[in-house]
């Protein structure tokens, strides 16, 4: 029995333990944190510190922060990403908060990847995006003079595999939580709304109007999100099938998951392809801009008037209402930056 | 002698394991769905295939729908059935005796149970109904596109809650259009599985039959229209097969 074997059976990580807003607490169900890969302090910090390396690209240049800024809410301010090679993909980078109460586990606008984990492997390897081998960035990591000690500590190897590099980095993902907007701290009696913003509540709740809550969340749902799959309205015909190409069901064409709308400050541009630059013409788009498909929502209302015909007030209003919920502590969080 | 003995352990053994499986019956509760007798799953989501009773053609895109207080379940219990989702549909009900039951349940949430914002997993899935409604849960979401007047597909929604007069903004009326659904009385001496059918057409069958270019979306806030979908719902489930 070698010296390393001996070390890898007395180190025991200390376990992570998740600061759950007390929002979130109330109203939800406990976050998902896989049996296979609980959260330990060493794994936390690995997947941090994995994140933010640019070891993980082919050569060398971007780390998953390139896209996913952590002062821009984990996503950049680009419609496309650029990949180490001058590659754009198609899709707008999603933002990352929140990630362990998506409890259908379904990752990226398309819902492709079914855990945290298999979303973290597909970037690497990518050719528009990391375009990186898995088997030189796990060599090169093991040749590294702290990543085996690293592994060691977190995962009790310091065999560096593939898995173990998406089950650290899909743990660190599950520490950015966001739950510390001005909405949030008014749902606690800690400040008030303005009166405009007030009204954006209103018109986001009522189905007369926005009705945004039923694919948006709500005071009782502080995800903001459904985290389901919905066509709404963008395109008559589809040159992204979304997750139509992922079920191969053609019910399917034109649906992509819906975003969280927290902290929309920081993630512009919007929808799956970022085609909207402000926050005005994602509202335009649902008050006049509603296209119609075969497989449009049907929760996407009035749809031979364009959309729910929202005055100049109500929109400035609603916009004044959905910045409420952004997050500043979040995005200058320094537990979640580099 | 010895036996003897052994063959009375054995006895005894077989005895009591018996009787304790006598007493510890499971029943599977299973919601199935129809149209009009024609059975329907999830594979018959988002086609034109269905004719209400106005004539108007229409698709299921989303089924969901909220029970509580089933009787055969002592404590108080809610459950969600996903139709689209395929998740929900059947309910296990452990350490059921042999015996004659009342089977029912509520459809939807009674005004006591319809607490805003307590229950953690229907957060989790959005059903929640807008404060500005009274708060509480949907009791129901079906949502689909019909073929309107135009010949065009436009979208329904036919979202059931407790129906709420909210012309006075603060001053809102409610109305209990929650409802007992009593399928009778069923016999139980087995381990068994009991269907019991929703059949989709009857939501716009009876007493009103429903046209859905009058009455398709924002009924959430329509008070008239959610006493009217309560009345119909009184007629969509009923007893299947019990094995």
């Amino acid at each position: 029995m070698n010296c390393a074997s001996k070390e890898e059976e007395i180190y025991t990580p200390i376990p992570y333990n998740l600061e759950v807003p007390t929002l979130f607490a109330d109203k939800l169900i406990a976050p998902i944190i896989p049996a296979n890969n609980p959260l330990t302090q060493e794994g936390v910090s690995l997947g941090k510190k994995l994140f933010f390396d640019t070891i993980l690209s082919g050569d060398e240049t971007q780390s998953c922060a390139s896209c996913h800024n952590p002062k821009r809410a984990f996503t950049d301010n680009k419609q496309f990403s650029e990949g180490i090679n001058g590659n754009f993909g198609k899709r707008n980078a999603m933002p990352l908060f929140n990630l362990a109460w998506n409890f259908d586990e379904r990752f990226t606008w398309d819902g492709k990847e079914f855990s945290l984990e298999k979303q973290a492997f597909e970037p690497v390897s990518n050719p528009i995006e990391m375009h990186a081998n898995w088997k030189i960035v796990t060599e090169k990591l093991q040749q590294h003079l702290e990543y085996p000690t690293l592994f060691l500590q977190a995962f009790g190897t310091s065999k560096i595999d593939s898995t173990l590099v998406t089950k650290a980095i899909a743990q660190f993902e599950r520490t950015l939580i966001s739950g510390n907007s001005k909405f949030d701290r008014y749902l606690q009696g800690e400040t008030t709304l303005t009166p405009e913003e007030e009204n954006g509540f209103d018109i986001f709740m009522d189905e007369a109007k926005g009705d945004c809550f039923h694919c948006h969340g709500s005071n009782n749902n502080p995800l903001w999100t459904d985290n389901k799959f919905h066509n709404n309205g963008l395109d008559t015909n589809f040159s992204d099938l979304g997750l139509g190409k992922i079920t191969g069901d053609p019910s399917d064409n034109g649906k992509f998951k819906s975003p969280s709308i927290r902290n929309l400050t920081f993630t512009a541009p919007y929808m799956h392809d970022g085609r909207f630059a402000t926050l005005e013409e994602v509202i335009d788009h649902y008050s006049e801009g509603l296209k119609r498909s075969s497989t449009i929502d049907p929760l996407m209302k009035k749809i031979n008037q364009g959309g729910v015909q929202l005055s100049r007030q109500d929109k400035a209003d609603l916009k004044a209402f959905l910045l409420s919920l952004s997050d500043p502590n979040f995005t200058s969080n320094t537990s979640f930056l580099k | 002698m010895k036996k003897i003995i052994t063959l009375l352990i054995l006895t005894i053994f077989i005895v009591s394991s018996c009787s304790k499986e006598e007493e510890n019956l499971l029943v599977t509760l299973n919601f199935t769905h129809h149209w009009n007798g024609t059975i329907i799953t999830n594979q018959d989501l988002n086609e034109l295939k269905f004719t209400n009773e106005n004539g108007d053609k229409l698709s299921v895109e989303r089924l969901r729908y909220l029970v509580s207080n089933i009787s055969l379940i002592g404590a108080k219990n809610y459950h969600l059935v996903d139709f689209g989702e395929n998740y929900g549909a059947s309910i296990t009900v452990s350490d059921i005796t042999p015996g004659s039951y009342n089977l029912k349940f509520r459809f939807g949430f009674s005004d006591e149970d319809n607490t805003d914002g307590v229950y953690q997993d229907l957060n989790s899935v959005n059903l929640n109904v807008p404060g500005m409604l009274g708060g509480g849960y949907h009791y129901m979401q079906f949502d689909g596109k019909y073929l309107d007047n135009n010949n065009q597909e436009s979208g329904f929604n036919y979202h059931t809650i407790r129906a709420v007069n909210n012309a006075e903004p603060n001053n809102l009326k409610f109305e209990d259009t929650s409802f007992e659904v009593d399928l009778g009385t069923v016999i139980i001496t087995n381990s068994a599985e009991i269907e019991i059918k929703m059949n989709l057409a009857a939501w716009f069958k009876n007493p009103n039959t429903w046209n859905l270019n009058e009455l398709n979306t924002v009924l959430m806030p329509n008070f008239e229209a959610q006493k009217m979908m309560s009345a119909n719902g009184k007629s969509v489930f009923s007893l299947g097969t019990i094995n």
